[in-house]
């Protein structure tokens, strides 16, 4: 019996079209266009002005606060100008854009290829040193990584989790990773290890992936301590607290933490930029982005500069298709559709997805049926159908009674719901004003 | 016989159950003063909550037991129910002039090409948390009816030629729904005016100059000009928007002509009378205003 998390859950259909294209590294943009404000927490403070030149790797925006994160540039050139621009979030953010010249990195990055095993660093020093080169959590909630290793007072970390889950359709950029850099991943998992002083680490790697799967169990044969745990495929087996439960069978309590049962999740992705930043002294300036989607001509994986524009990446893919509908940034189930091609790329950007006009637009919504499918799927037990009639009504009180909280926004209802009710955005918009009326009743 | 028991059985249950029920009437009595129930049946009963309070009851009650009631204020029934309250009360009330709501957009379908589509949930409060609008502009109308949804006047509706929402000024009572239902805070209360007549920048637009004016053909810029024209320092222009006070606005609309983009907008004034222009008239229109008339009058 595979491993998974006991409540609710779908199955999505994977389509997963580009999970045997090897990484590319996608060339050179003429410009970028870094937004400061790409993680959770307060926005980064800007430390260049225009006209500077920066090399890859310069930080250029330092952290502006303990949860915020430093970004640095992912090119060589000259600022061009400090401006809005609309980012991922469809709202115009402060950004850097640099006009690129050359491909100089900063002294400090090691360049070369060969796999670094052996690090001396304490847990304060290598924490330390994931804060400074601006890792944030590469799974798309861009959560920076150094908060989660800073184990607060009165709790132990006891386990590692590994996230290689990627539950999205679509989405191969952490499977591809996996295959081509397995022991560079490793070592990532090693250095969090003893960052977090614990002794046992497990890499969930969801069932579709035999291929990760073995070579992984493959791989840490060489690795004390670390373990690989297949899981049953369904969605969302990536979310962090499924995935501990899968894994530990251990339960995050109500609007608590990951840590409160002693478990710390990283993504695939983070444990590979931890090894970089700690072995090559390589801050994250780029990560691995799907482009897909069923009528793009070559679905790929590509190895692309934080800032750079997303139609880059598509006109790589084979340019836009004729029926586009909707572009979206992400997953097709959690994913964001953007405004425009020109978004930039950020920290938290895991796909690329291109929407068939016919797939992409939303049915009508038709009333409730009362079929409980809704209640039925979510994975955190909360009751959907419920909590949208609650929020329509505005009844707050009972919103937050009701645990609207704990949505982790999956939108496993919505996908399953035969009236194609618009469940997450009203829980969504339950959880924001529940978390206004919190934040004023504090006051 | 059996006939008599039963009577005085129930007569005597009846007379038992009364005095217990008048003692304990007496025991708990709460005093409310009538004249709460007086002043609600003088307030408009709409029960919108403008004035703040949970109802006409609520307001009622405060009304009552305030010594100071000249704060409070019911936007609905506006100053002759306040004068009706302040009759029975034997209190004294402030009159306050009518307001009415504005909504500070004027992004048509004309002015303002629309970049994408929206097929999210209708609801501008949703859109808003999702993504800054169909249009450039980051700031102006979702046009997806929030304001006429909570608005209990039938006082503001949709425009579909225009895809932003039009102010019935008769309807309008200024309770404040919809400004509170605005995630853009769009919509604000202004005097009414004199005659209805009044001015405002229908812009929201905090972006530079060239941006606003590339997302839409009406937006402010922030230049100034109106600034430099208005005589009674009722304009202020802060993050590249200019703001009318319109408690200082002497509606001489010297801003609406001198502005490039025609962002300030002038309500019910009589049409195609334009302002004196020439130098020498300038004089005697400014000793006009200061005597507090329109110059149109």
């Amino acid at each position: 019996m595979l491993k998974t998390f006991l409540k609710g859950g779908v199955h999505p259909a994977a389509n997963k079209l580009s999970a045997d294209k090897t990484i590319e590294i996608l060339p050179l943009p003429k410009i970028v266009v870094i937004p400061i404000s790409q993680h959770i927490g307060a926005p980064a403070k800007v430390l260049v002005t225009k006209g500077d030149k920066v090399k890859v790797g310069q930080r250029i925006a330092e952290s502006g606060g303990f949860v915020s994160a430093n970004i640095h540039s992912s090119v060589s050139g000259t600022v061009f100008k400090i401006d809005n621009v609309i980012d991922t979030s469809g709202y115009k953010k402060p950004c850097v854009i640099i006009n690129v010249e050359g491909d100089e990195w900063d002294e400090n990055i090691d360049k070369s290829k060969e796999l670094k095993k052996d690090f001396t660093l304490s847990s304060e020093e290598i924490i330390k040193k994931i804060n400074e080169a601006g890792i944030v959590g590469l799974g798309g909630a861009t959560f920076p990584s150094h908060v989660k290793l800073s184990i607060p007072k009165g709790k132990k970390a006891e386990v590692l989790i590994i996230n290689g889950v990627e539950c999205e359709p679509y989405l191969t950029a952490d499977h591809r990773l996996m295959l081509e850099k397995g022991e560079e991943i490793l070592v990532g998992t090693k250095i969090l290890m003893k960052a977090l002083n614990v002794d046992k680490a497990f890499i969930g790697i969801e069932n579709n992936k035999p291929d990760a799967i073995n070579y992984f169990i493959e791989l840490v044969k060489n690795f004390e301590g670390i373990q690989v745990v297949p899981l049953k495929v369904k969605y969302p087996q990536g979310g962090e607290k499924q995935l501990i439960k899968a894994v530990t069978k251990r339960e995050v309590p109500s609007g608590g933490l990951p840590i409160d049962v002693g478990a710390v999740v990283h993504n695939v992705g983070t444990a590979f930029a931890v090894y970089e930043a700690i072995q090559k002294n390589k801050p994250l300036f780029e990560r691995v982005v799907t482009v897909t989607g069923k009528s793009v001509k070559t679905p790929l994986n590509l190895l692309v500069r934080i800032g750079t524009s997303t139609i880059d990446l598509i006109n790589i893919a084979g340019g836009v298709p004729e029926n586009t509908g909707k572009i979206v940034s992400g997953g097709p189930m959690m994913g964001k559709a953007i405004v425009n091609t020109d978004v930039p790329i950020t920290k938290g950007s895991s796909g690329v997805l291109l929407f068939e006009e016919k797939e992409s637009k939303r049915q009508e919504s038709q009333n409730c049926i009362r079929c409980g499918k809704c209640v039925s799927v979510c994975p955190m037990g909360i009751e959907p159908y419920l909590l949208m009639n609650l929020v329509e009504n505005e009844m707050w009180d009972e919103v937050e009674k009701y645990h609207a909280l704990d949505c982790i926004e999956c939108g496993s209802c919505m996908f399953t719901c035969p009236s194609q009710r618009p469940l997450l955005d009203y829980i969504r918009l339950g959880k924001s004003t529940v978390n206004n009326i919190k934040r004023s009743r504090k006051k | 016989m059996t006939i008599l028991v039963t009577i005085i059985t129930l007569v005597s249950i009846g007379v038992i159950a009364a005095v217990i029920l008048y003692l304990v009437a007496q025991k708990f009595k709460v005093f409310e003063n009538p004249k709460i129930d007086e002043v609600e049946e003088a307030l408009p009963g709409a029960n919108c909550g403008g004035c703040g309070f949970p109802g006409c009851r609520g307001m009622a009650e405060a009304l009552v037991n305030s010594d100071d009631i000249s704060t409070l204020f019911c936007p609905v029934g506006g100053n002759e129910t306040m004068a009706e309250v302040a009759k029975i009360l034997g209190k004294e009330v402030t009159a306050k002039e009518p307001m009415v709501a504005v909504v500070r957009c004027n992004g048509n379908f004309e002015n303002r090409k629309r970049t994408n589509q929206y097929d999210g949930t209708a609801t501008c409060v949703m859109a808003a948390s999702l993504y800054s609008g169909d249009t450039a502009c980051e700031f102006g109308c979702l046009g997806l009816g929030d304001c006429v949804e909570v608005c209990n006047f039938d006082a503001i509706h949709m425009d579909i030629t225009t895809g932003l929402p039009v102010v019935d000024q008769d309807n309008c009572t200024a309770c404040g729904a919809c400004v509170e239902a605005c995630p853009k805070d769009i919509i604000e209360l202004r005097r009414k005016g004199p005659k209805n007549r009044r001015i405002f920048v229908s812009c929201v637009n905090k972006d530079k100059g060239a941006v606003a004016m590339k997302a839409c053909k009406t937006a402010c810029i922030g230049c100034g000009k109106c600034f430099k024209v208005c005589a009674f320092d009722a304009i202020t222009i802060e993050n590249n928007l200019a703001y009318i006070d319109h408690e200082k606005c002497k509606l001489c609309r010297k801003c609406v002509a001198v502005c490039p983009t025609g962002a300030i907008h002038e309500i019910n004034f009589p049409v195609k009378k334009a302002v004196v222009k020439s130098d020498e008239k300038k004089q005697t229109e400014e000793t006009h205003i200061n005597t507090d008339k329109t110059v149109n009058k």
